[in-house]
């Protein structure tokens, strides 16, 4: 596969930046889209030119490092896949692709296509951890959890934290990364004591981090790959409602 | 944004159920409007009523319009460095296009004020033969403004095929089951208000009320 690439070159914080072309030629369909610019990176430090930076760790779609927005698409077109995990076969010989960061006020761009994602530390350091003893694991049975609630648990747990849901969303908003944190805590026991402290926080920290709001336009779970359900959303608005009316968690009242 | 859009849908249900009158003949349908001017008496004097709804509903639109800018504002902060390459929606239509279909219909409902409350840009323009004002507004030689009140009431539908999902979910709604369901009675209440509302202007246009 003959191939198009322009890509978002930016050699700091302060640059300004700019979609620079770069034809790649001799493409793999079974490569990865990330060992695809592991390709053209080679030919670019042969050829003595500062190679394109971008995330990655893992690449096989689990630690939500890697996050490139291709062609207009967080993850590139394939659904419930991270661009490590994408193939090059889901793209056509000859094709043009646009390669550009996540593009956030709380995302900055360190470099290239690398931003800077401690904001999501940052709403997790407001509440995102439960207060019960770690340690050894205890006797299964000894905390009942209903199916139900372990299996929406599980599916908002299977957030990698990769911040595609805020490069979709039009408002720019962090809340589907934020919700599917505050409903894995809320929907089991070991979550309960900081419930509604916790709800208050994360969404606090959210917004103070520069992140819009949400306007359940649902592009965020379109590119989620993991598949998080926009229901979470829901889930995280219930609680917050019940925060705000209880208040009984909140010191000095 | 869902209070007082909620505040605005329960309005559109008893304006429309009140359009529909116009089915009833001239007289009932003049009754009625007349009616509207007298609801609360004797306890409260002449059209205080009126002015007491119409002062909510100011208030609730106030309300969803200075909600709608304080979130277009944040989204714009949100992202200052916009994308070179932008896909197309790939969540929902009509959630995309809720400001500026939006701001349509603010226009609309401006002008349909100046239009059938006041009786400014109406040919009749008569406060006591609001059935009159009616038949002429939507006379077949004014097909433009037919073809307006159309485009508008579509895009209330829009509006309110997100909105009231998004209403919905505002106000806690949480499980994928109630998501389908909730999508579902926004897009069926979406269409039954287009529908309600579109019928008395296109009843006048095909002669069906003269």
């Amino acid at each position: 596969m003959n191939l198009t690439l322009r890509i978002w070159r930016q050699s700091g914080p302060q640059d300004k930046g700019r979609m620079v072309t770069y034809p790649v030629d001799d493409v793999s369909p079974d490569m990865s889209f990330l060992e695809m610019l592991d390709v053209l990176n080679e030919r670019l430090i042969l050829a003595g030119e500062e190679p394109v930076a971008f995330d990655h760790d893992c690449r096989e779609g689990i630690c939500g490092m890697c996050g490139l927005m291709i062609n207009g698409d967080a993850h590139g077109p394939q659904r419930g896949t991270t661009a490590c995990q994408l193939h090059m076969r889901q793209f056509k010989d000859g094709e043009t692709i646009d390669i550009e960061p996540w593009r956030a006020r709380a995302f900055p761009v360190i470099k290239d296509l690398v931003v800077n994602r401690s904001a999501f530390d940052k709403i997790i350091a407001a509440g995102g951890y439960i207060t019960a003893p770690t340690g050894s694991a205890p006797e299964a049975h000894a905390a009942p959890v209903a199916k139900a609630n372990a299996d929406a648990a599980f599916e908002s747990a299977a957030c990698i934290g990769c911040g595609a849901c805020v490069a979709a969303c039009p408002n720019g908003s962090g809340m589907l990364f934020t919700a599917a944190k505050v409903t894995q805590l809320s929907l089991l026991p070991q979550g309960q004591p900081e419930r509604y402290t916790r709800v208050i926080g994360m969404v606090d920290a959210h917004d103070e981090a520069g992140f819009g709001g949400c306007t359940n336009a649902g592009e965020c779970t379109a590119v989620c790959p993991k598949g998080i359900p926009l229901n979470t959303i829901g889930r995280l608005n219930r609680d917050y409602l019940t925060a705000t009316a209880k208040r009984g968690d909140t010191p000095g009242s | 944004m869902a209070v007082t859009g909620i505040m605005l849908v329960l309005f559109l249900v008893a304006h429309m159920l009140g359009n529909l009158k116009v089915f009833t003949g001239e007289t009932s349908f003049d009754h009625y409007a007349h009616w509207l001017r007298d609801i609360g008496k004797p306890l409260l004097p002449g059209v205080w009523f009126l002015w007491i709804l119409r002062t909510a509903l100011v208030v609730a639109v106030i309300g969803h319009i200075w909600a709608a800018t304080v979130l277009a504002v944040r989204a714009r902060a949100a992202r200052p460095v916009r994308y070179a390459h932008r896909k197309k929606v790939q969540g929902s239509y009509a959630a995309r296009t809720m400001r500026w279909g939006g701001v349509i219909i603010l226009l609309f409902v401006i002008y349909h004020i100046l239009d059938l409350t006041t009786g400014t840009l109406n040919p009749v323009g008569d406060a006591s033969n609001p059935y009159g004002n009616v038949v002429a507004d939507f006379a077949p030689d004014r097909w433009y403004v037919t073809l307006f009140y159309t485009l508008a009431i579509v895009t209330v539908g829009f509006h309110l095929r997100h909105g009231l999902f998004s209403a919905l979910r505002s106000l806690g709604q949480q499980t994928p089951r109630g998501e389908r369901r909730a999508r579902t009675a926004a897009l069926v209440f979406a269409v039954v208000l287009c529908a309600g509302y579109l019928v008395v202007p296109f009843a006048v246009l095909t002669g069906l009320v003269s």
